[in-house]
């Protein structure tokens, strides 16, 4: 690890190489649970990202004034903050949104992946490289979901983003955007990613 | 329907057809994280109810008593998580003095349940009004939700239990080097969710 780390590698490292959703398996329920739509999937991800680097940003700010004992009850607290600022946003201005969300807007408070960047990075780095930390993690979630969601989406109801893409004979396969769906999905998405970085370290190491 | 009949439809209903994994994905992370082991899967699954019971009861009373007089319901996220932040502290600082064998047992999975979103996510479903049982909606009130978090805790430790029960008869199988581990367990997870829908019919 070098001892200085750029803005830059801070951020391709939460969006590619250490993507909290296909790279570290990271809240995982969310992942699953809203992923019918990549409607659902782009706002979920949006709403996390604005979460995550709110709290960055301000477990950065505390860092030096957080007692250790009660570091994980204070960030919890601070996350929460930033969750209900969310929530009340998103009910006044995406109401429908809101709606499809359901309990999984306050839930992002138990979201591994925010926790996660608050005890291994935001509590050891300046304010600046944490709110970029928190872009960079913010958006990896993002993209995956949004692309489970469409997958799903496409798959399940013939739509993306709600629009027509499968001509109209098509089945949808209802099982896709039923909870089993998501299992399934996520699943096969992480072993067709592990195969691909596998194929690609093995290169790495023939060379 | 009799008022004890629709009470053993709505447990029947907790533990299997609105399973919080297999139904409302609460839960995941320690469901795939603890799940290689019958052992500490049922420790797990132990614990989590335990602390699901009283995180429903006292969220509940806080929520209808506290927060909706005072008009503070804006506050339940920040509430309910302190609420159960401290239920762990409290749970694991009695385990310690009064059964330090099961404290040693369980180790490490008492802190994580703070961070278990089906803890807090049955407290804001409790909070969220009703559920519709065998055609008849059921309003949350005291009883209910105390029972949504026993039963509903109790769907959680028969699925982690499942789950370890598979996982470790594929430690040996042949799987694909790259489907080891998450990928298959998900899919495995999935199969069994398939599984689950099979209850549908039976509430």
């Amino acid at each position: 690890m070098e001892k200085k780390k750029s803005a830059r590698s801070v951020f391709f490292n939460g969006l590619i190489s250490e993507n909290p959703t296909f790279r570290l398996v990271l809240g995982t329920c969310p992942t699953m649970a809203v992923t019918t739509s990549a409607t659902n999937g782009i706002g979920m991800g949006l709403a996390a990202t604005f979460v995550l680097i709110g709290s960055n940003i301000v477990i950065s700010l505390l860092r030096n004034f957080i007692p250790d004992k009660i570091r994980i009850p204070s960030f919890i607290v601070v996350i929460c903050t930033f969750v209900t600022m969310v929530q009340m946003l998103l009910q006044a201005f995406v109401p429908s949104l809101y709606e499809s969300l359901g309990m999984f807007i306050p839930l992002i408070v138990v979201n591994c992946i925010i926790l996660a960047r608050a005890e291994a990075f935001a509590s050891k780095n300046s304010v600046a490289l944490s709110a970029v930390d928190g872009l960079g993690m913010g958006l990896g979630f993002t993209v995956a979901i949004t692309v489970m969601g469409a997958i799903r989406e496409l798959l399940g109801n013939g739509t993306v983003f709600g629009t027509q893409i499968m001509p109209a004979a098509y089945q949808p396969m209802m099982l896709l955007v039923m909870p089993a769906g998501g299992f399934i999905v996520y699943g096969l998405m992480l072993g067709i990613i592990n195969t691909i970085v596998n194929k690609k370290q093995k290169k790495e190491e023939e060379a | 329907m009799n008022a004890v009949a629709k009470l053993l439809l709505f447990m029947v209903s907790c533990v299997l057809t609105n399973n919080f994994i297999f139904s409302r994905f609460l839960g995941c992370c320690p469901f795939l994280g603890v799940s290689n082991k019958v052992e500490t899967a049922t420790g797990m699954g132990l614990a989590v109810t335990f602390v699901m019971a009283l995180a429903s009861l006292f969220t509940y009373v806080i929520y209808t008593w506290i927060l909706v007089p005072l008009g503070l319901a804006y506050l339940s996220t920040i509430a309910f998580i302190l609420v159960i932040a401290s239920l762990v502290q409290v749970v694991e600082m009695f385990l310690k003095k009064s059964a330090p064998s099961l404290y040693a047992a369980l180790g490490i999975y008492l802190p994580l349940i703070t961070t278990n979103c089906a803890v807090l996510g049955v407290c804001l479903l409790n909070i969220g009004g009703s559920v519709t049982v065998a055609g008849q909606v059921i309003e949350y009130n005291l009883l209910y939700s105390v029972l949504n978090g026993v039963f509903g805790a109790l769907g959680f430790l028969l699925a982690i239990v499942l789950m370890a029960g598979v996982r470790e008869r594929l430690e040996t199988a042949d799987i694909p080097e790259s489907f080891k581990g998450f990928p298959s367990s998900l899919i495995i997870a999935g199969l069994m969710s398939i599984a689950f829908l099979g209850f549908k019919g039976l509430v």
